[in-house]
């Protein structure tokens, strides 16, 4: 894997109820928002080959709406809607997010939405994205960040005995 | 100096994990964690001189015992490893960049043809 540490994506958390994503690109930054805001487009990396894309709606300009969703290899539905809330092209998208498969009652789902800034950042001919997700409360923000804990954390403890194992322990 | 790969040997150890897991709650002397374990306390010195040697577990001295603390920041490259929700964001941007290669080479020959 030819991934040096500067293209390496920083997740923190400021504060405990936001997180924090910052990655650099090799890319001027009209192509990255480009890349973020093509429905065809966000179709070829939103999904990080977990799954198929199946609706990819972009209704760029303030009060419209998005809508994300893939079917997973064992046919599940994982979708995510929104509504964008600010737009300055090539610079800066301030949307809501909702993830459809929290386990809350409809209701309770639009008042979990996390507030997210994309900001776009030209540095010489690269492109520093920043997203600062606003989570409505610390749980929600854990319940992110633990999103898909069980396969994750199963995995690494697999591969954790491989790397024992290997390095003779 | 440790590399990751000996912090991820020391946690790949069950009973090590359960001194972490321990060391996490509060400060100890080994003498809770024997009993805390059921281990013996020759197994137990040895597994916290192996957390030691990765700077996962830290010792200070007060009065004739000795107290063991973690140091998280030694694990900190496996809880990044770990963490499902920033590994799927890694592996959005690694798409990402395949797609922003493209339009980059497909700009540039716009370019070249007016």
């Amino acid at each position: 894997m030819a991934m040096t540490d500067e293209r390496k994506a920083s997740l923190t958390t400021p504060t405990d109820d936001r997180i924090l994503i910052t990655r650099r690109f090799d890319a001027p930054r009209h192509l990255v928002f480009k890349a973020w805001t093509t429905p065809e487009l966000v179709a070829r990396w939103w999904t990080a080959k977990r799954g198929t894309a199946k609706v990819m709606e972009i209704d760029l300009r303030v009060g419209g709406r998005w809508r994300y969703s893939m079917e997973t290899p064992d046919g599940q539905e994982v979708a995510f809607h929104g509504e964008y809330r600010e737009i300055v092209p090539d610079e800066r998208i301030v949307s809501t997010e909702v993830y459809e498969g929290a386990p809350l009652p409809p209701e309770e789902l639009e008042a979990n939405a996390t507030l997210n800034t994309v900001t776009f950042a030209e540095e010489g001919e690269e492109t520093v994205v920043t997203m600062l997700i606003q989570c409505p409360s610390h749980e929600v923000q854990e319940a992110i960040l633990s999103s898909g804990m069980e396969d994750g954390l199963q995995d690494a403890l697999d591969l954790l005995e491989g790397v024992a194992r290997e390095t003779g322990g | 100096m440790p590399t990751t790969a000996d912090a991820f040997n020391a946690v790949a150890e069950p009973r090590r994990r359960q001194i972490l897991d321990l060391l996490v709650e509060a400060e100890r002397p080994v003498n809770d964690l024997v009993e805390l374990t059921g281990l013996g306390q020759p197994q137990v010195s040895k597994h916290l001189r192996v957390l030691r040697e990765v700077g996962a577990v830290q010792v200070r001295g007060r009065g004739r015992q000795r107290l063991y603390r973690l140091d998280p920041e030694a694990l900190r490259p496996i809880f990044d490893w770990v963490s499902p929700y920033q590994r799927l964001w890694e592996e959005r941007f690694e798409q990402l960049d395949d797609v922003l290669d493209e339009l980059k080479e497909e700009e540039e020959g716009d370019g070249d043809d007016g």
